[in-house]
């Protein structure tokens, strides 16, 4: 699915969290929003989700206004900075939840959503951890949790909000390239936010270099690296 | 009785510390034995032995005299009363206690800080002049008087005024016990449910209401201890008519003002009796918290 981003901006009782932007992720394709601390990465995110209202600008899925969609029904799969697992449910109910939550002519059987949860976790490479609960699981696995939570509802497009954030070098390289994986797996469209340059060139079909609530340029890795627009943009890179 | 004071005890102990055990941070085993024995003691004398001389004169004269008084019609009365108040109050406690603390714990808005020190006013208001501000409000001279008496409505010296007085003693305990804890969870886990595709309805009953009914339930348990405790703000609006308008407290006052002290006796132990039964209801609650996931509910 097409994301088209015009103009969207958020402010907060008169701090500007989000200049107006303007950006289109194209189908299938996975973007990593790049930037420091504060650039306003996540108040985008969360303007796609539907979990903010834009103060201003309109959003697109596939061509058609979802500005005023509500988050159910933009159904996105969003994986949250700490993962924000049920803590109360184990592994299995939260990856079946989304689709437990379905409305009763929706809903899959019981055996179906166990069916579905077994070859997510299967997916995700958690077999075997079902009936653990979130606070047995290590940084990782609750991050692929929460990926598999995510992808359960069959969403439209999928938003990483520093999905890797937390964790140490090697297991971030190692969900990293399972992040990939699942993308070229599944062709969702994607959009992950990082500070981390390196992870976002590697790993980004395109990145969005934000800073200070603007988004600075966006282009393959390469590009960018070859043709930074600004001096933010070249100071960044070099940088990291 | 000694063995309930532990009990009671250790929620605080466990809320300022949620992995207890001796660690390095805990001092030479020697001085630990001596404050724990030292709270014990002090905890014996201040709290236990009171609790244990009243149970002991209600009984001085045979638990036959005891249980004779409290069927006295009036005492029967008392107890239905204290029971009925209690039974109003609560639901209405848990209900606007809920909406407060999520509303404050939330969202951000002007006037946070004003809602929150309002929530907290009964905390720092003398019951008595809780119940002296219903009567100026309620009473027959009162202010609401020109629109309450040709409706025929009567607040003041009747059940109505006696369920405000307890509400508003009541109120700050569960919002209280409820805002710091959804504070600490965040909003995310609810966010979570809606990005999955639930309602609101359905993330509250299957989020939010499991991530704090621990809480919560121990919030209820103690609101519903003080509510059936409550005499100062209930003494000045109930107009203490026996049989009528008088709770348990307000009834014991009277019994002891009579000379009747097997009576008084005899409801106090009651009275005190109902609310260890809560306590010990509450400290078994974070005793027997099924699960993991639970104690990572409940910091
Ligand atoms: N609820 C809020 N109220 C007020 N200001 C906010 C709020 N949320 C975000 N902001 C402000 O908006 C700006 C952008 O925040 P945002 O969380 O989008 O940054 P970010 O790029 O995700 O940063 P980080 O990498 O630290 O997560 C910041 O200056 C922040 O202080
Ligand atoms: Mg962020």
């Amino acid at each position: 699915m097409q994301i088209e981003i015009d103009g969207l901006t958020k402010a907060y009782d008169g701090t500007q969290a989000l200049a107006p932007a303007q950006l289109t992720v194209p189908s299938g394709v996975l973007m990593a929003l790049l930037g420091p601390s504060g650039s306003g990465k996540t108040t985008l995110l969360r303007l796609i989700a539907g979990l903010e209202t834009p103060s201003a600008g309109r959003l697109f899925f596939d061509g058609a206004e979802a500005t005023g969609l509500s988050v159910q029904a933009r159904r996105s799969g969003f994986v949250f900075q700490n993962y924000a697992l049920f803590r109360h449910m184990n592994v299995a109910r939260n990856v079946g939840y989304g689709l437990a939550a379905r409305p009763r002519r929706d809903r899959p059987s019981r055996a179906e959503i166990a069916a579905r949860v077994d070859s997510l976790l299967t997916l995700v490479r958690l077999d075997g951890f079902a009936e653990r609960f979130p606070d047995q699981l290590s940084g990782g696995q609750r991050q692929r949790v929460a990926f598999a939570r995510a992808l359960a509802i069959e969403p439209r497009l999928l938003l990483l909000d520093e999905p890797f954030g937390a964790l140490d070098a090697a297991v971030r390289r190692e969900l990293r390239t399972g992040l990939r994986r699942i993308h070229d797996e599944t062709g969702l469209t994607t959009i992950f936010v990082t500070h981390d340059q390196q992870e976002a060139m590697e790993v980004a079909d395109q990145v969005a270099v934000m800073s200070t609530g603007r988004i600075e340029q966006v282009g393959r890795p390469e590009d960018l690296r070859n043709h930074p627009r600004t001096p933010f943009v070249r100071s960044f890179l070099a940088a990291g | 009785m000694s063995d309930i004071l532990p009990a009671v005890c250790a929620p605080a102990i466990r809320a300022g510390h949620p992995r207890p055990g001796p660690g390095p941070a805990s001092g030479p085993p020697a001085m630990r034995r001596a404050l724990i024995l030292g709270a014990a003691a002090v905890a014996a004398v201040l709290l236990a032995a009171p609790l244990a001389v009243i149970l002991a004169s209600a009984l001085a004269e045979g638990p036959r005299a005891a249980l004779a008084a409290l069927a006295e019609p009036a005492a029967r009365s008392a107890i239905g009363l204290t029971l009925l108040v209690a039974a109003i109050v609560m639901p209405v406690n848990l209900v606007v206690g809920i909406a407060a603390a999520w509303t404050v714990a939330r969202f951000d808005f002007r006037g946070k800080a004003a809602l929150l020190a309002l929530i907290e006013l009964p905390f720092s208001v003398s019951p008595v002049v809780v119940g002296l501000a219903l009567v100026l409000l309620y009473g027959s001279g009162g202010i609401l008087a020109p629109v309450l008496a040709p409706l025929g409505v009567k607040i003041v010296f009747a059940l109505p005024a006696i369920v405000l007085a307890t509400l508003f003693i009541t109120f700050p305990f569960i919002a209280r016990a409820l805002i710091p804890l959804m504070q600490e969870q965040g909003a995310a886990e609810e966010e979570a449910a809606l990005t999955l595709g639930a309602g609101p309805l359905r993330m509250f009953l299957t989020v939010t209401l499991p991530n704090i009914r621990w809480t919560l339930l121990q919030a209820v348990l103690l609101c519903n201890a003080r509510a059936m405790g409550e005499f100062g703000a209930v003494a000045v609006v109930s107009g203490k008519i026996r049989g009528q308008t008088a709770t348990m407290p307000i009834m014991i006052e009277m019994l002891y003002n009579e000379y009747l002290s097997t009576a008084a006796f005899a409801m106090s132990g009651l009275l005190a009796a109902l609310a260890l039964v809560t306590l010990a209801l509450k400290a078994r609650l974070e005793d027997v918290r099924p699960g993991a996931a639970a104690a990572r509910g409940h910091p």
